[in-house]
């Protein structure tokens, strides 16, 4: 082999290895730097007052007493704002039929979710601008709040957009094979479900936040940004605002978690960049944490009916269901709202072979809080569809849920396939993982134990799932659709004067570890020691341009980047170095920041000396010789539409049948992740997702009442996994290199709150099997359990 | 109106004299007046505990503290525990088990190990998790936490 793929003929120092994150150690010592820190001089604070109807007209707004209040310095309405700017619309053309309307930062006539920022107060601090919402006088008109997802469809139901004959936002129907057909043949079994999955939210630690500072003369707007997609949020600055790209720098530093929440156009956030560019002046905003309930972008909230028919000997003949899920009024930009239901039409079902699919997904306004991609978008559900009903119908024929998934999954040998979807997939191992899955589990020994315990009266149960996660998107994903989102991601590699390694790149830290496996890479395909390589992402101004952390790409494809800039870099430090030398450059190596022999491992010169030959002593090097101790490569994949991962996972409940209390007693998940990069950090990425797809399978939920009031917007009341209910995670992988980079690295961050849903739900029914009752609604909250033991 | 009062108090050894206002929680006066802004503010309603802080030797939420209830006390925070609270070997148990990702959560975390160790408890994973219950962490699934934690203890017997 030549070229890159060379990297991985001898054994690597840092790359597969659990290396601990360099930057963690300024955060444990309080030393991060994020939104919030940032205090500049003569900044202000912009304090929101929202709507408390979700769905209102504004008859008037009277500001008078709220201007004279200590500390305003200005305060602007809808209107005010909506002058600054272009309106955004949330669609995108490979999602024929999408529609939505425009979109101002703040409400203009009629506010249409409790949340929904109405006018804004600009104070010289958070505390006194609070003071003055008070004395905004709004008189609202109330008008009917469309909640319920199925009524809105309804003819009946009020309209939420006027301009439009229904409240249906998005239509999409796949059809392949013959579904009823084949269903209705006599030797199908044919089981029909209504699975709800509850509305939930990302509850990043650290609220969203923003600095927005304007400089006039250089017409420069600055944004501190607690995001994911610096450039994307470049661009629609410019663009919404009317200025050069060029002249707008968005600055990501330190991020106190995101998940998909951080990486949308939030209104509240473009205002406080009008804001900061009219008083010329800095501005911050940071949500507090009731805010961030109402405005954060909420996930999930699907009503599926689905059906499934098998053989008696358990292979799936098909599956067929109808989605309906509520995005709130407005489809969010620039990422649409409609992608977490068009996940759901391509992801149902991936991991198996079956001829007939029929799919129905209905994208509808609702008057609550919008709704979009977080973290595993769409993946929750189509993993729950087709595995839960897949172990309801192994309950049915009487036959084992590892049997059935046996029957069913696609072959290992069988790649590069399509699934029934005409998901492309290559170097995947379904089956690998299962049978690593039971290794660790000791499946047997669960089953004798399930048995010992329900003599007792005691349900324990044990579920699988066996999951596909979209990672490494290419332009397929959004790009093609038209949407500023890149797929490629780049990296920059500088030798400085001293030896060491300066690393730029596009991809973005949000604490999965981001900047320690660039510098794992960069340090092994260069050949310097780890701590030789200094990091910067998610500044505009400075690193290449690229996507940045979303779809789980960072590694897939900023890691691929990075090791094909470090090999660039190399090879052009050698030839340089063998000009210096007097040797052959296909004679040298770099190790341990040493030019050295191949052969024999002789060190020759250090990289700081031959740095600084050629940054200070250029002349000796001969005049024809201009090293370039830089290197910049980018990547996108192109081979495939996206590189998906797989896995399989199994969860041990116990269900207290008089409380409805589920405690996850274990759970295991088995990855092919492609190359692991870290195993530390990828076990601990699991492990988070995890346990969020426990949040979302067990406790979270965002509760709405009939007039589009969420109930339970605090901390107190929205419940979000703790210590002491978690289970321990115990982690396996199984490593298929993806052919699609010389990396080989697939992504993993989203795969275990993928999964997790789908294997808890069936551990519960399969605890409740024997009571001849079954859970088909997320979050199975203690009631819900009760209700479906009949016990309430 | 608005009313200040002046308070006196020792943050991490050093002395402080400042105006603040009365209605000042202690989580924002450390922050921005003493910039200090290893503190966290998760929720400010008191279920989240990243702004847990140690006032004269015991954890509380300093976003349900006001900065003038900590008038004449001694109050350590993240920035001092590695000097102040001899917890180097817990930060290296956090820094080498992964025991933070984004580090949001990582001030009221240390604090709360920090002192679930100084009582003297085990190394028992449950007791771990039922003391660190009143500290959210949204990514690490806790169980890297309660690693760190329980090594540093084990480590400490030794
Ligand atoms: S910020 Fe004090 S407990 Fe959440
Ligand atoms: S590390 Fe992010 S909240 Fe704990």
């Amino acid at each position: 082999m030549t070229g890159p793929a060379t990297v991985f003929d001898k054994p690597t120092d840092y790359i597969g290895k659990s290396i601990p994150r360099s930057d963690a150690s300024r955060l444990l010592r309080g030393k991060g730097h994020y939104v919030d820190d940032i205090q500049l001089p003569r900044m202000v604070h912009a304090v929101f007052l929202r709507s408390p109807h979700a769905h209102a007209r504004i008859i008037s707004i009277d500001i008078k007493e709220a201007e004279k209040a200590k500390g305003v310095i200005a305060i602007y309405t809808g209107n005010d704002i909506a002058k600054h700017v272009k309106p955004y619309v949330g669609v995108l053309s490979h999602l024929p039929g999408l529609r939505s309307p425009a979109q101002y930062p703040l409400a203009l006539d009629v506010a249409r979710w409790q949340g929904e920022p109405v006018a804004v107060v600009v104070c010289s601090s958070r505390a006194l601008g609070e003071d003055a919402l008070e004395l905004i006088n709004i008189t609202y008109e109330p008008l009917p709040a469309v909640t319920d997802t199925l009524d809105a469809l309804s003819s009946e139901s009020p309209l939420i957009h006027g301009e439009y004959d229904s409240n249906l936002a998005w239509k999409r129907e796949v059809e392949v094979g013959s579904l009823d057909k084949a269903l209705s043949g006599d030797d199908v079994i044919v089981i029909e479900r209504q699975m709800k999955f509850g509305r939930h939210t990302g509850v990043t630690l650290e609220t969203r936040a923003t600095v927005c500072d304007y400089v006039p003369g250089d017409d420069e707007l600055i944004m501190y940004y607690a995001g994911q997609a610096p450039h994307m949020l470049q661009f629609i600055l410019a663009k919404h605002l009317s200025m050069l790209e060029e002249n707008v720098r968005v600055v990501a530093h330190d991020i106190g978690g995101s998940f998909g929440i951080k990486v949308h156009t939030y209104g509240d956030e473009i205002a406080t960049a009008i804001i900061a560019k009219l008083l010329k002046r800095p501005v911050k905003f940071t949500a507090d944490r009731l805010e961030s309930f109402v405005t954060d972008i909420h996930a999930r909230d699907h009503v599926v009916n689905v059906k499934i028919g098998v053989r008696k000997d358990g292979s799936i003949v098909g599956i067929g269901f109808n989605d309906f899920t509520g995005i709130g009024p407005f489809s969010m930009y620039p990422r649409t709202s409609a992608i977490e239901c068009n996940q759901i039409l391509n992801l149902t079902g991936a991991p198996y072979q079956f001829e007939h699919y029929q799919a129905v997904g209905n994208v509808v306004f609702q008057n609550k809080t919008l709704m979009c991609q977080y973290r595993a978008v769409g993946h929750p559900i189509a993993m729950a569809i087709s595995d839960c009903m897949l172990e309801e119908a192994a309950r049915v024929i009487g036959m084992d849920p590892v049997q059935i998934r046996k029957k069913n999954l696609i072959p290992d040998d069988a790649y590069p396939t399509k699934s029934a979807t005409g998901m492309r997939f290559d170097d995947l191992s379904h089956h690998a993982c299962l049978d690593k899955l039971l290794e660790i589990m000791n499946y047997d020994k669960l089953l004798s134990d399930q048995e010992e315990h329900r003599k007792k009266g005691i349900y324990r149960g044990i579920g699988f799932v066996s999951l596909v996660e979209v990672t490494n998107p290419s332009p397929m994903f959004y790009g093609i659709g038209g949407a500023p989102i890149a797929s490629q991601d780049g990296a920059t590699v500088r030798l400085d004067a001293a030896g060491a390694l300066h690393v730029s790149s596009s991809v973005t830290e949000q604490g999965q570890g981001t900047n320690a496996i660039l510098q794992q890479i960069a340090a092994d395909v260069f050949g310097v020691s780890i701590e030789r390589v200094k990091v910067t992402t998610g500044d505009t101004a400075t690193v290449p341009y690229g996507g940045g952390t979303w779809a789980s790409r960072g590694a897939g494809i900023g890691g691929e980047a990075m090791l094909q800039a470090a090999y660039a870099l190399k090879e052009q430090v050698l030839s340089t170095a063998a000009v210096i030398l007097q040797a052959k450059a296909e004679e040298l190596d770099i190790a341990s920041g040493e030019v050295v022999l191949k052969s024999s491992g002789e060190q020759k010169i250090s990289l700081g000396d031959l740095a600084k030959i050629v940054y200070y002593r250029g002349n000796e090097l001969p005049n024809d010789l201009q090293p370039e101790l830089i290197a910049t490569r980018h990547y996108r994949v192109t081979d495939f539409p996206f590189v998906f991962t797989n896995g399989a996972m199994a969860a041990h409940v116990e269900v207290d049948t008089n409380t409805g209390l589920i405690k996850i007693l274990h759970f295991w998940a088995v990855e092919d992740c492609g190359r692991v990069i870290n195993p530390q950090l990828v076990d601990d990425q699991i492990r988070g997702g995890v346990v969020q797809g426990i949040g979302g399978a067990l406790y979270e939920e965002c509760v709405y009442d009939a007039d589009g009031q969420m109930q339970n917007a605090s901390m107190a009341d929205y419940l979000v996994p703790m210590a002491s209910e978690m289970p321990e995670i115990t982690v396996a992988h199984v490593e298929t290199f993806t052919k699609t980079s010389v990396l080989g690295a697939k992504g993993a961050g989203e795969a275990g709150t993928g999964g997790a849903p789908a294997a808890i739900m069936n551990a519960v029914n399969n605890a409740l099997s024997p009571l001849n009752c079954g859970i088909w609604q997320m979050p199975m909250t203690p009631e819900r359990v009760l209700r479906a033991l009949g016990k309430i | 109106m608005m009313k200040t009062a002046q308070i006196t108090l020792t943050i991490n050894g050093e002395k402080h004299i400042e105006d603040v206002p009365v209605r000042m929680n202690l989580a924002d006066f450390i922050r921005t007046k003493i910039g200090l802004t290893g503190t966290h503010v998760g929720c400010e309603h008191g279920v989240c505990g990243a702004c847990t802080l140690f006032l004269d030797g015991v954890t509380i939420r300093s976003c349900l503290t006001l900065a003038v209830q900590a008038d004449g006390s001694e109050i350590t925070t993240i920035e001092g525990y590695e000097t102040d609270k001899n917890a180097s070997d817990l930060i290296k148990n956090f820094h080498t088990r992964n025991a933070l990702q984004c580090g949001y959560c990582t001030p009221g975390m240390l604090a709360s190990s920090i002192e679930y160790i100084e009582q003297g408890n085990p190394a028992d994973r449950e007791l771990v998790k039922q003391h660190i219950s009143g500290n959210y962490c949204r990514c690490t699934g806790y169980q890297a936490i309660v690693d760190a934690i329980c090594t540093t203890i084990e480590e400490r017997q030794n």
